[in-house]
C-alpha cells in the first residue's frame, strides 16, 4: 500500500514538473507581446540602442502591446544558428528579427518569414527606399519579405604612415592584384614585423572571409560564382583558382597575419583595436563601417584615424572591366511567419526604420543609407570623412548570389580559403574539393562545367 | 502489478534516454536542414547521408583523429596515469597523497568550460606554458596551431585522470593485503605481483573504467571547441566537432545526425570489446 502511494506521488510530481517545463517555454503566438530578436556584441550595440529607443515610443503609441527585446550575444554565424533553432518551433519563433540579406531567400524557403507585400503597399515611406536595396528582401516568388536597415560597401583601408615609411607614393591606388602584392612586399621589407596586407580567410572569420576576402578577388576575375541568367553555380573556373592562389601567396609569403592569428575568430577586433591605431598593419580589405569603431564613442576610439587612414577601391585582377570591385551585404528586419500579431509587428518594424531612426542608426553604425531622404541628409554626409567615398562605391558593387543555397556554399568557400591559407591544400585541390561540395549541395543539374 | 513501481522510471528512461537516440537515427535518414526548403519539408533520403559520409574526404581523417584522441587521452593517458597514481598512493605518506589527489581532482571538479579555458590559456601562443619555457630560454611553438592534437590530448588527460585514479584507488582498496603478502613470500617481484596478482583482481574495475572514460572521451566537445575550434583547418576535427559543424554551421541537420549515429556505433563497439575482453573469470 505504502509503495503504491509513493508511486502515485512520484508520478504526480513528474507530471507536475513536466507541465511546469511546458509552461515556462515562451508562448510565441501571444498577440499582446512583440518579441524582437537581434544580435548584440561588444562591437555592435547600435541596433540595441535603436530598439531601446523605439520600444517606449511604440508602447506609448500602441497601448496594451508590450515589446520584449531579446538580444542574442554571439558572432554572426552563431547568431544565425541560434535564430534558426528558435524558428524550429512556432512557440519560440520571434515576431520581429534582424536578418542578414544573404539568408533571406533560404529562410523564406524554410517558411520562417512573413510575406510583407500587403503591409508595404500601405506604407507611405516605402518609396523612399532605393530600388537596388529593396531587392535584398525579395524572394524567389517575387514578394518582399524583409526591409533593409542599410547596406555597406568594401574597399582597401590603409595606414598612410606605414606606406610612407616603406616609400610608397600616396595616395595609394593599386590597379591590379600584382600591385597590391608588390606594395605588400615593399612594406614587409621595410617593416618585417608588421602585417603588410590582410584579406580575411578561413572558417573562424565566417562570412567575412567571403565578403572581405575571397569574394573581392573572385568578382574581379573574368569568372563568376553564380550565373544568374541560367541559375547555375559555376564550377571549375580559373578565376576561383586564381583567387585562392592570391590568398595562398598573401599568407604563404607572410604578408598577411600569421595563419594562427588569422584563424582566431576575434582577429578583426585586434585589427581595429590594436593594429591600425598602433601602426601594426599597413592595409586590409574592410567595409564601409570601419569608422564606427574609431569615431568618438566607438569601441576603439582613435580620433587620429581621420588623418592616418587612406582608402582605395579594390582593383580587379588585371585592371579589367570597371577596374574596381566592391561587395555589398547588409542586414534587414523581418517579421516571423508565425507571429500572433502581424500588424503590430510590422508597425514596430516600420517605426524602427522611419527617417529619424534610420538616420540615427546609419550614422551610429556607419552604414550606407538605403533611404534616399537619409542619404541626402547633411548629418549623414558629415558623419565621417569616408562615407562619401564608400557611398560612391555602390557603382561597382556586387551583391552575393541571392539563392537559398548560398549560406551553405559560402561555408564551403570559407573551408577552401582555410585549406589554402594553412597550406593543407593547393589552390587547385581546394577548388576541386569546393566543386565537389557544390555539386553535393545543389545537385549535378545546377552547376556549369 | 509488481512492475507498476518501475513504470514511471522506464517511461522517463524511454522518453529522455532512448528518445533522442531514436530521433537522431530517424533524422539521419532525412535531408532535414536548419534553413532552405528542406527545413520546412524534410524528405526521406534513405542511406544518402551515409553514402555521402563514406565518400566525404573529411570523414576518414576525422575518424582517425577521434580514435587517436580516445586512445591517446583516455586509454593510455587517463587510464595508465590514473592506475599509476592509485598504485603510488599505496606507498606514499598521507600528506603527499592528499596534496597530489587534491591537485588531480581539482582539474576534474572544474566545469568543462572553465577547464577548457584554463587549458586554452595554458597552451595559447602567449600562454602559461610558453612563458614558463621562455623563462628557461626556450622559444615555445604555438601549441594550439602546430600541435593541436597533442594539446587537446594533454588537456583531456589533465582534466580526466582524476576519474580513473578514484576508480582504481577504490578497487585497489578491495584487494586483500594477504594475497600480495603471500605472493611476496613465494618470491614474486613487484612487477610480477602487479601483473599476475593485482591486475587480475581488479579486472572488473578496469573494464568499467575503460568503458566509462572511452565513452566520455568520444563525446568530448567543449574542450576541443574552446581550444582549437577543430582547427587549424581540420587538424583537430574529431567526430563531435565534425557533426556540430555539419549540423549547425552548414545547417545540414540530417547529415550531422548521420555522423552522430556513427559515433554511437563506435561507442557501442568499444563497449562490447571491453566487456568481452575483461569478463570476470567465473563467467567465462
Amino acid at each position: 500500500m505504502r509503495r503504491t502511494r509513493a508511486t502515485i506521488a512520484m508520478i504526480a510530481v513528474t507530471a507536475a514538473s513536466l507541465a511546469l517545463i511546458g509552461c515556462s517555454a515562451d508562448s510565441g503566438g501571444d498577440a499582446d507581446t512583440i518579441r524582437v530578436v537581434y544580435q548584440k556584441t561588444d562591437g555592435f550595440v547600435a541596433l540595441d540602442e535603436l530598439f531601446q529607443k523605439v520600444k517606449p515610443e511604440f508602447e506609448e503609441a500602441n497601448p496594451g502591446v508590450t515589446v520584449e527585446l531579446e538580444p542574442i550575444v554571439a558572432d554572426e554565424a552563431d547568431y544565425a544558428t541560434k535564430l534558426a533553432l528558435m524558428q524550429q518551433s512556432p512557440d519560440t519563433a520571434p515576431d520581429v528579427f534582424y536578418e542578414d540579406t544573404f539568408r533571406v531567400r533560404s529562410d523564406v524557403d524554410a517558411g520562417y518569414l512573413l510575406n510583407l507585400d500587403d503591409h508595404l503597399a500601405e506604407w507611405d515611406e516605402w518609396d523612399q527606399f532605393n530600388e537596388g536595396a529593396k531587392e535584398a528582401g525579395r524572394a524567389d516568388d517575387g514578394s518582399i519579405y524583409a526591409v533593409p536597415l542599410g547596406t555597406d560597401t568594401r574597399g582597401i583601408w590603409y595606414s598612410k604612415s606605414l606606406l610612407e615609411a616603406a616609400g610608397v607614393a600616396l595616395p595609394w591606388e593599386p590597379k591590379t592584384w600584382d600591385e597590391i602584392l608588390e606594395t605588400a612586399r615593399q612594406v614587409k621589407e621595410a617593416s618585417p614585423d608588421k602585417v603588410a596586407f590582410n584579406a580575411y580567410a578561413g572558417k573562424p572569420a565566417g562570412e567575412g572571409s567571403v565578403m572581405q576576402g575571397f569574394g573581392m578577388l573572385m568578382y574581379g576575375t573574368d569568372d563568376t560564382l553564380y550565373e544568374a541568367d541560367s541559375q547555375k553555380w559555376v564550377t571549375g573556373s580559373q578565376g576561383f583558382i586564381d583567387s585562392l592562389a592570391f590568398i595562398e601567396t598573401l599568407y604563404g609569403e607572410g604578408l598577411a597575419p600569421a595563419p594562427d592569428v588569422a584563424l582566431d575568430g576575434s582577429m578583426w577586433q585586434k585589427l581595429f583595436g590594436e593594429w591600425f591605431p598602433g601602426g601594426q598593419i599597413a592595409g586590409t580589405i574592410e567595409g564601409s563601417w570601419s569608422p564606427s569603431f574609431w569615431k568618438q564613442g566607438g569601441q576603439y576610439e582613435w580620433p587620429e584615424y581621420v588623418d592616418d587612414i587612406g582608402v582605395a577601391a579594390f582593383p580587379t585582377q588585371n585592371g579589367q572591366g570597371d577596374g574596381a570591385v566592391s561587395l555589398s551585404g547588409g542586414w534587414t528586419l523581418a517579421v516571423g511567419a508565425n507571429t500572433g500579431n502581424a500588424d503590430a509587428s510590422f508597425d514596430f518594424l516600420a517605426m524602427a526604420l522611419n527617417k529619424e531612426n534610420a538616420l540615427e542608426y546609419n550614422i551610429a553604425n556607419s552604414q550606407i543609407a538605403v533611404r534616399s531622404d537619409v542619404a541626402s541628409d547633411p548629418a549623414y554626409l558629415e558623419a565621417n570623412p569616408f562615407i562619401g567615398f564608400f557611398t560612391d562605391l555602390v557603382t561597382y558593387t556586387h551583391f552575393r548570389p541571392a539563392t537559398a543555397d548560398y549560406p551553405q556554399i559560402s561555408a564551403e568557400i570559407q573551408a577552401a580559403t582555410e585549406a589554402v591559407m594553412t597550406g593543407q591544400m593547393s589552390p587547385e585541390d581546394a577548388a576541386a574539393a569546393y566543386d565537389e561540395a557544390v555539386v553535393g549541395i545543389v545537385g549535378e543539374e545546377n552547376v556549369t562545367g | 502489478m509488481r512492475l507498476l513501481p518501475v513504470v514511471p522510471s522506464v517511461l522517463l528512461l524511454l522518453l529522455f534516454m532512448a528518445g533522442p537516440v531514436v530521433w537522431a537515427i530517424v533524422i539521419s535518414f532525412s535531408n532535414s536542414a536548419l534553413t532552405g526548403r528542406f527545413a520546412k519539408d524534410p524528405e526521406w533520403v534513405g542511406l544518402d547521408n551515409y553514402t555521402r559520409l563514406l565518400a566525404d574526404p573529411a570523414f576518414p581523417l576525422s575518424l582517425l583523429l577521434t580514435i587517436a584522441f580516445v586512445i591517446g587521452s583516455a586509454i593510455i593517458g587517463q587510464n595508465l596515469l590514473g592506475l599509476g597514481l592509485a598504485l603510488l598512493f599505496g606507498r606514499v605518506n598521507r600528506t603527499t597523497r592528499a596534496l597530489v589527489s587534491t591537485a588531480v581532482v581539482a582539474a576534474w571538479v572544474l566545469p568543462e568550460i572553465v577547464a577548457a579555458f584554463a587549458a586554452y590559456a595554458y597552451f595559447a601562443d602567449d600562454g602559461t606554458l610558453n612563458q614558463l619555457l621562455a623563462g628557461l630560454g626556450i622559444d615555445g611553438p604555438n601549441w594550439l596551431f602546430e600541435y593541436p592534437m597533442l594539446a587537446v590530448v594533454l588537456a583531456n588527460v589533465w582534466r580526466g585522470t582524476a576519474f580513473s585514479m578514484l576508480v582504481y584507488e577504490a578497487a585497489l582498496g578491495d584487494v586483500p593485503p594477504e594475497i600480495s603478502e603471500a605472493a611476496t613470500v613465494d618470491g614474486a617481484s613487484g612487477m610480477q605481483r602487479l601483473v599476475w596478482v593485482t591486475l587480475p583482481m581488479i579486472r572488473g574495475a578496469i573494464a568499467t573504467n575503460l568503458m566509462l572514460i572511452t565513452l566520455q572521451t568520444l563525446a568530448v566537445f567543449t574542450l576541443i571547441w574552446v581550444m582549437t575550434k577543430g582547427g587549424p583547418g581540420v587538424a583537430s576535427t574529431t567526430l563531435p566537432i565534425f557533426a556540430y559543424q555539419e549540423a549547425f554551421k552548414f545547417q545540414a541537420i540530417g547529415y550531422g545526425s548521420a555522423i552522430a549515429v556513427v559515433m554511437i556505433v563506435i561507442g557501442a563497439a568499444f563497449s562490447i570489446a571491453y566487456i568481452r575482453a575483461l569478463r570476470p573469470e567465473a563467467q567465462r
